[in-house]
């Protein structure tokens, strides 16, 4: 069987986020005031296992060794199927 | 002697760099194709600019995850010479040979300008020819280099002398308003702990003859090429 894992990629907290200001930006010109935005990157991973757990330790692996940089990225898991 | 310059699909900056080492340096280089790989030893490998596959995922992320960085790795472990310029730099940054990254300007717009670095470290392999402190004149031409390293570690490498270039003023003043990307503390050129690696977003094989407008980046060259001739 085949496990979709979810994997979220933002910055971690206190990285400055220019995409998120300038799209805040362009939200306040069509009206739209924002207390907060920030931006995230989101990848669907299938493997092939029966085990959400083993799906979400080779997503961590993925995660830690390309998929984000842990200088200024955090990340989320989750086994969807 | 003998450098090589390594070319990734999207690389673009390769031949300016080849020309500056070979017809206006004078040194042997061969221009080294990712998949080919190394066939001999090279005295120093640059990493040129340019936009390896698309920038996807993050600039020089999938690049770093070829098999031909394992062996730029082993080379700098050996002490080998690496630059990294621009696109070089942030992959030098992905593959761990330097602290930190270069990601997102912090106005997140391509810059493509000529700027001012401050020469902070001048015993480096990469900036011995000139003296510290020196103001010089090189283009920079991206969109995601501000350097980013974490907290304290900026500081850190400021301390250990591995911060080669920072953004000033024409009169050397490392201000905000002379940092065109948000760097942390305006750094733009990192060494390694050993500092045969150095990674930097200015380019200086576009500033290594007049014609351009600045050689100020030829001193870059020849300090490599002064080192390697002392090795």
């Amino acid at each position: 069987m085949t496990i979709t894992v979810k994997i979220t990629i933002s910055l971690k907290d206190g990285m400055l986020d220019p995409e998120a200001r300038a799209i805040q930006h362009a939200l306040s010109n069509l009206g739209f005031e924002t207390a907060s935005l920030s931006t995230a990157r989101v990848f669907k991973v299938g493997i092939d296992t029966d085990s959400p757990e083993e799906a979400e330790i080779m997503a961590a692996e993925m995660c830690d060794r390309l998929l984000a940089n842990p200088v200024i990225h955090s990340y989320e898991l989750e086994a969807v199927k | 002697m003998r450098f090589a310059v390594l070319q990734f699909g999207g690389s673009n900056c390769d031949q300016d760099a080849h020309h500056v080492i070979e017809d206006v340096c004078g040194v042997d280089c061969d221009l080294v194709w990712y998949k080919e790989g190394f066939r001999r030893s090279y005295d120093a490998i640059v990493i040129p600019g340019g936009f390896s596959y698309g920038d996807y995922l993050r600039a020089g992320a999938i690049a770093t995850r070829t098999p031909v960085m394992q062996d730029v790795r082993q080379h700098a472990a050996a002490g080998g010479l690496v630059l990294g310029i621009c696109n070089g730099a942030q992959i030098g940054a992905e593959s761990g040979l330097v602290p930190g990254v270069f990601t997102t300007n912090e106005y997140p717009k391509f810059i493509c300008e000529w700027v001012h670095l401050k020469v902070e470290n001048a015993s480096s392999p990469f900036t011995s020819a000139y003296t510290e402190g020196d103001v010089i004149r090189i283009p920079i031409a991206h969109k995601e280099g501000r350097y980013v390293a974490g907290e304290g570690v900026a500081k850190r490498l400021m301390d250990e002398g591995r911060v080669a270039f920072r953004f000033c003023d024409a009169s050397g003043n490392c201000t905000p308003e002379s940092n065109p990307n948000g760097s942390e503390l305006n750094i733009t050129g990192v060494l390694s702990e050993d500092q045969n690696v150095l990674v930097m977003m200015p380019h200086p094989e576009r500033a290594a003859e007049s014609v351009l407008g600045s050689e100020d980046g030829k001193k870059l060259f020849y300090s490599m090429i002064d080192y390697c001739e002392r090795r």
